[in-house]
């Protein structure tokens, strides 16, 4: 078997027993922190007698051992059967999927921000190092990393919105790919591709920066390329791979800033929905939505290495 | 020698080392681990952008403790009373002068809320939960890791394995919907905010200090250790960690920000405390529908503008101090990359 191949089947072996994993502390978090789903319904309805608590325990299978709640569980959630939304008695899976695109456009939008602004300037900061140039770009990192992402949020609607009326407050409720929707996204995008790209510049910076001491540029340039050469095409190139290992963690940077941009933005998307939920205590919601949330981080994590290992076959043999 | 891993690339590690060694040697050459830390601080105390953070720190945590007077089962023991008003107090109540969203004036310097409370003393309050929350979740997170990554480390084998494989399991959540579904089932409030961003955010700090060890634990002074017959406990925890410190501190103080941050976004969304807190991100939440719906046309700005400020503020001079940190113990550049499953 090639190299390549072996690392493959190596890595998806061990995401088996991860994917596990996030299954068990999914159901772990709403089953074993006090107070059950019987509990979170009584709180919505006080007066339910002692006899139906007793049969809604029974009926979501709450008076069966705790292994046994979980095999349920695993085995209708594989199924894609994650229950009702308590309230408007919906399928769970039904909400989810209508809630998948706007955050996968969101995400998306702050992805290609964060790269289109962190490259650059990335690159910038690792050539000028030291420099006047590097010190900037090290204080608008530090500014993005460190401001809040609701806080920028209300501060775009602030400005964009109630100042310059280039935007409205809300987001409209329109479908996904209506002009307004998507002139409306620059918003959040903006927002949650923030911190990613303050993050990636840094990653960038840092990068490039160890490659520009590697002999192979002393080579280069005592070739007599000229420096933008060696940058553009031998550096960065190099610099890029350890982009990639960082993507999983950004996708779970994106996905938890979802949470907080989708409710500023009333976007409505999947992190909403998770505060919604939250609110509302549904709990079969928050299960599916925490689950998927953890399976597309480990997908993303895994994709994230077998690139790496594409780009840099040394890695197949560690 | 000083520890085996001077990262700088570009020098000759060599070299360095050795220089180190003849300009630093003295009579009493036991002060080694004393004086390194103390060259660290003497090169944090030059880093002007490190002090600047740490002088903002101190003045946000000193107000936030001398804003209303503390009490402990009924003895006064901060008596000062910094803040002009109750952060609770309905000014409008006694003074008909004062409105609801009241303009910042003289007074008022940031207006007031949407209950007709002073802002400016409910930001100095604020203070208390964010800051405090942060310090305490990081404590108790980096002590955890510590012990939890010590143990994967040093053990290795099928122990390291499985150990490591629950922390790359914790690793596929984002530490905020972690916290946000724990938060959901325990209830609102501060002790619950801390188990709920403390329960998983060990795990940075573990895998962290395991890679540590792994690098020192081929040391002679190791082995030298357990040749003397010292017991695991002690070989870890005196002679392993110690040396494995530096990158943790600068971790840690990396992720104050980022849990002050996540505190204020649970607030925030409504999960975090109960509304009418004066909690930096609670008060946002209460004031985020009006500054979307604008009130009788006016945008009361101040009531979103200074507390976000206060925590913008407060995690930027946090990261200011991180980075110093980071630069004086000459730690490789932290990425900060591991803010998943926890931070």
């Amino acid at each position: 078997m090639s190299g390549l191949r072996r690392f493959v089947l190596k890595r998806l072996l061990l995401t088996i027993p991860i994917l596990w994993g996030v299954s068990v502390i999914t159901f772990a978090l709403v089953y074993l922190t006090p107070g059950d789903p019987v509990d979170l319904m009584i709180g919505l309805n006080p007066n339910m007698s002692p006899a139906e608590e007793a049969a809604l325990r029974e009926q979501y299978g709450l008076d069966e051992p705790v292994y046994q709640q979980y095999i349920d569980w695993l085995v209708a959630a594989l199924q894609g059967d994650f229950g009702n939304v308590i309230r408007t008695s919906r399928p769970v899976s039904d909400l989810v999927v209508d809630r998948i695109p706007p955050t996968i456009a969101l995400g998306l939008f702050g992805w290609v921000f964060g790269l289109v602004i962190a490259i650059p300037t990335g690159i910038y900061a690792a050539v000028k190092k030291d420099q006047l140039g590097d010190d900037v770009s090290r204080f608008i990192a530090l500014f993005g990393i460190s401001i809040p992402n609701f806080w920028l949020g209300l501060m775009l609607i602030l400005l964009g919105a109630l100042w310059l009326n280039w935007w409205p407050v809300l987001a409209p409720r329109k479908p996904l790919f209506h002009p307004e929707m998507l002139w409306y996204l620059i918003l959040p995008g903006l927002t949650i591709g923030t911190a990613s790209s303050a993050t990636l510049m840094r990653i960038m910076r840092s990068s490039m920066a160890e490659e520009l001491n590697k002999e192979y540029v002393t080579a280069a340039r005592a070739k007599g390329l000229p420096e933008r050469t060696v940058i553009l095409k031998h550096v960065l190139r190099n610099s890029l791979i350890s982009v990639t290992t960082v993507a999983a963690f950004l996708t779970a940077n994106i996905l938890a800033g979802s949470v907080v941009v989708e409710t500023v933005f009333s976007w409505p998307g999947l992190g909403r929905e998770l505060v919604q939920a939250a609110l509302r205590r549904e709990v079969n919601l928050i299960m599916a939505i925490t689950l998927l949330v953890g399976f597309v981080i480990i997908v993303m994590n895994l994709l994230a290495d077998i690139v790496y290992a594409v780009l840099d076959p040394r890695i197949r043999y560690d | 020698m000083e520890r085996g891993r001077i990262t700088i690339s570009g020098f000759d590690p060599e070299r360095v080392t050795e220089r180190e060694a003849l300009s630093d040697w003295t009579d009493e050459s036991s002060s080694e681990t004393k004086s390194r830390w103390w060259r660290a601080w003497r090169r944090f105390r030059r880093n002007r952008s490190a002090m600047l953070g740490l002088a903002i720190v101190a003045i946000m945590a000193l107000i936030a403790f001398l804003s209303v007077p503390v009490k402990i089962a009924g003895v006064t023991v901060q008596p000062f009373h910094l803040a002009p008003h109750r952060p609770d107090k309905i000014l409008y109540l006694n003074n008909p002068d004062v409105e609801i969203y009241q303009q910042p004036n003289f007074e008022y310097m940031m207006g007031t809320d949407q209950n007709g409370r002073d802002m400016l003393s409910r930001v100095m309050v604020g203070g208390r939960y964010s800051i405090s929350i942060g310090f305490v979740v990081v404590a108790v997170t980096a002590t955890i890791g510590v012990i939890y990554g010590a143990i994967a480390g040093y053990y290795g084998g099928w122990i390291d394995e499985i150990m490591m494989r629950i922390v790359d399991t914790i690793f596929a959540f984002p530490g905020l919907v972690l916290a946000l579904v724990i938060v959901t089932m325990l209830g609102k409030g501060y002790w619950e905010l801390v188990l709920a961003f403390a329960a998983f955010g060990w795990a940075g700090y573990a895998r962290l200090i395991r890679g540590e060890i792994l690098k020192v634990k081929q040391e002679e002074y190791v082995t030298a250790a357990k040749a003397l017959g010292a017991r695991d406990a002690s070989v870890i925890f005196r002679h392993i960690v110690p040396n494995a410190i530096a990158p943790l501190i600068v971790q840690a103080s990396l992720s104050i920000g980022t849990v002050v941050i996540g505190v204020a976004a649970l607030g925030f969304l409504g999960l975090g405390f109960p509304p009418g807190t004066p909690e930096w991100g609670t008060m946002l939440d209460s004031t985020r529908q009006t500054l979307i719906q604008g009130p009788g046309g006016s945008i009361p700005w101040w009531a979103t503008v200074y507390p976000g400020g206060a925590i913008f503020l407060f995690v930027m001079a946090m990261n200011m101090i991180g980075d110093g940190i980071n630069d004086a113990l000459d730690a490789q550049e932290v990425s900060n990359v591991n803010q998943a499953g926890g931070g």
